[in-house]
């Protein structure tokens, strides 16, 4: 599915390394089955060469490593980005999370990345292999012949409606410009918005009820970048391990949706990586639909030092009686 | 050895039903199996295993242990145990009933965690044979045989049927319960769906591999191999691995406040997280790395030291579907053991 072909970055972080701009490179690192990649920095190009991989399943939005990295690595980080992926780049920037002196960014053009569950959907379980060219080529344990399964038809959730293939944010761009893209993304907010009180209460119970607060969404979120987090602090006095009900399950899911207001960019990471399918983008999206209409269209990451309306007083800015007035004729 | 056609699986569960609550792997509303309590209409899900284990039966995720209730100068103390009723847990995999056993090990021992042994002598277990093996099993790896689960009941299904043989005195008990439903049936099928999985597990990618690295008094071998800094390199410390695994069973014990006494609860733990463990003078696993090698040394070498070799993995893969970054016991396995296939 992708245009940009993995030798193409091999040379270029080759490239970057030999010359001496960079001395690592966050990448894409292949695991057991084609599918399980996993981000690594690589120090050298002997790593790189044997386990850097690119396909249709390098989901994985690497802007949040750059905090940790550009602490640790002496000189620069070459990292590849992805559209989406610039967007959170952008925003750590905004918030001073890591030294932009410290990396060099490579934009690179995605097509969508696939969900390999919706690939298990067509093919089954007990894959063997999976060749991403043109089309996605899987073959399994079960079956002689191979599937040749369209990407467009296994992308994931967030892919689907990807608002941007425009990288905001780069040293170097490989490929072409993109655009931003006419998005159907608030399409999902809508349905919500559409429902009573009640019927979007349990729609978020049921989904929350699934909760098993392994806290991946906070630790893969690029806006979730506290030193420590609230929920993961003792001293804090509302830490907690388990949801102990569902007071609680959804108390952790309502703040950290605050907390990332106008400063989520609807990357996606949160309902990719949640093992138990829910679809939290959408308590962030929501914010995001709101601010639109509230204050103007405003794209977090969008640009590095842009004032998220938030907490941008401006006199034009809606009254909070007018926002109340909203709510009540919603229902 | 005793049947029944698949079309009569409801009034099974519904003859069970009559004497006990009955829980099994039914699709929920993302389409993934969960398990859930049989009422009429629930259907057992095609999946071939559920994204959060079987532990939560014995071992749940939080638990209320006792309360306190504060008055001037009284405190009294509440007890709010309620794990006092038969269940049976049905269609448990042949990995995940394994997964009773090393928990066993833990909480059966001296001294006895007598929550969990009160639900695990009130539960019985139904499991049921696999054959469609995902490429992310490895039970083999720990000499668990996914055709033949045990449990109290072992059961195979194939396209219409479903056989069940009773292993112990509750799994008697629960053919009892079915018995009107089921007729005495021969064992030429189950052996025939027996060979045919076994065949497929062969060709599992993960076939090959193998514990003999591993095991007890390897501490000193591991601890400081060089391979856990870039394993753990980009580990989120979210504790999914920990929280989908079914031998998983580190626990806190936490007071919540509730403003006129208080709950005092357990809830699981994960060693991902910074604060497991927490002592006075500060957590004594400090970066990632440590918390990350901690959770493999465990299954890989401090388990099986304290439980005659016996390794604290059943090769479930559900670290392996379910890690946001794909990191796994297997790629710690061929890393630091050294590659076997
Ligand atoms: S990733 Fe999913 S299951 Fe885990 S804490 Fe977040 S919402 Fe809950
Ligand atoms: S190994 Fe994976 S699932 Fe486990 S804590 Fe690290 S990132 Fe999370
Ligand atoms: S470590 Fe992974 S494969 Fe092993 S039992 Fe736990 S979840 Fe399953
Ligand atoms: S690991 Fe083995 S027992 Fe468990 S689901 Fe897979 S094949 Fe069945």
């Amino acid at each position: 599915m992708q245009k940009i072909t993995k030798n193409q970055l091999l040379d270029k972080a080759a490239e970057l390394l030999d010359n001496g701009t960079v001395t690592a490179v966050l990448g894409w690192q292949k695991g057991e089955f084609d599918y399980d990649v996993t981000p690594a920095l690589f120090e050298n190009k002997e790593e790189l060469f044997a386990n850097f991989v690119w396909n249709d399943f390098c989901g994985a939005n690497f802007s949040k490593y750059l905090i940790k990295h550009t602490r640790k690595v002496e000189g620069k980080i070459l990292v590849f980005l992805k559209p989406c992926d610039t967007y959170s780049f952008n925003q750590l920037l905004t918030e001073h999370r890591f030294d932009r002196e410290k990396v060099y960014a490579v934009g690179i053009p995605c097509e969508g990345m696939a969900d390999i569950d919706k690939v298990k959907a067509i093919v089954g379980d007990g894959i063997s292999s999976i060749d991403c060219g043109e089309k996605i080529k899987v073959t399994t344990i079960y079956a002689d012949a191979a599937v040749e399964i369209d990407g467009k038809d296994v992308l994931e959730g967030r892919c689907e409606s990807c608002k941007s293939k425009k990288h905001v944010a780069y040293d170097e761009l490989l490929g072409e410009e993109g655009d931003v893209l006419d998005s159907n993304r608030f399409d999902e907010v809508a349905r919500l918005e559409a429902m009573t009180p009640d019927e979007r209460f349990a729609f978020w119970q049921n989904e929350l009820s699934r909760c098993i607060r392994c806290n991946a969404c906070r630790d893969v979120c690029p806006a979730c970048t506290c030193e420590k987090c609230v929920f993961g602090n003792p001293k804090s006095g509302v830490e907690n391990k388990s949801p102990a009900n569902s007071f609680e399950e959804k108390m952790f899911h309502i703040i950290r949706a605050f907390h990332v207001a106008g400063r989520c960019t609807d990357c996606g990471e949160c309902s990719r990586v949640c093992p138990q399918n829910i679809p939290l983008h959408l308590l962030n999206r929501k914010f995001i639909k709101d601010m639109n209409e509230c204050y103007g269209e405003y794209q977090a990451g969008a640009e590095v030092g842009s004032r998220a309306p938030l907490v941008n007083y401006t006199t034009e800015d809606l009254e909070p009686g007018e926002v109340f007035d909203r709510r009540d004729t919603d229902a | 050895m005793r049947k029944c056609s698949l079309d009569k699986l409801q009034s099974v569960f519904a003859a069970v039903n009559e004497k006990m609550p009955i829980y099994l792997p039914a699709n929920g509303s993302d389409g993934k199996a969960v398990y859930t309590k049989w009422a009429e209409g629930v259907e057992l899900s095609d999946s071939l295993n559920t994204v959060r284990s079987p532990k939560d039966f014995f071992f749940p995720q939080t638990e209320n242990m006792m309360e306190f209730k504060t008055e001037g100068k009284t405190i009294e103390i509440i007890d709010v145990r309620d794990e006092k009723e038969d269940f049976v847990i049905f269609g448990v995999r042949a990995c995940d009933v394994k997964s009773f056993e090393i928990l066993d090990r833990v909480f059966l021992t001296d001294p006895v965690d007598s929550f969990y042994a009160s639900r695990r002598e009130h539960g019985i277990i139904v499991a049921m044979a696999c054959t469609k093996p995902s490429e992310t099993c490895f039970c083999q790896t720990f000499g668990i045989d996914a055709t033949e689960p045990m449990g109290d009941v072992s059961a195979w299904k194939t396209d219409k049927e479903i056989f069940f043989k009773a292993n112990t005195e509750k799994g008697e008990a629960f053919m009892k319960a079915i018995e009107a439903l089921t007729e005495d049936a021969d064992t030429k099928e189950v052996e025939a769906q027996k060979e045919a999985t076994k065949k497929i597990l062969k060709k599992l990618p993960l076939a090959e591999l193998d514990t003999k690295a591993f095991g007890g008094g390897k501490t000193s071998e591991f601890f400081n191999h060089p391979a856990w800094a870039e394993l753990s390199e980009s580990c989120l410390g979210c504790g999914t691995c920990t929280f989908v695994c079914p031998t998983c069973q580190c626990y806190d014990i936490k007071d919540f406040n509730t403003g006129k006494g208080v709950i005092r609860f357990r809830c699981w733990d994960s060693c991902m997280y910074s604060d497991f463990t927490r002592m006075a003078h500060g957590n004594n696993r400090n970066s990632q790395k440590e918390r990350f090698r901690q959770r493999f040394m465990h299954k890989l070498v401090y388990y099986p030291e304290n439980n005659e070799g016996i390794f604290g993995c059943v090769g479930c893969g559900r670290c392996l579907s379910k890690c946001p970054i794909s990191m796994n016991i297997v790629k710690v396995m061929k890393k630091i053991g050294g590659e076997t296939k």
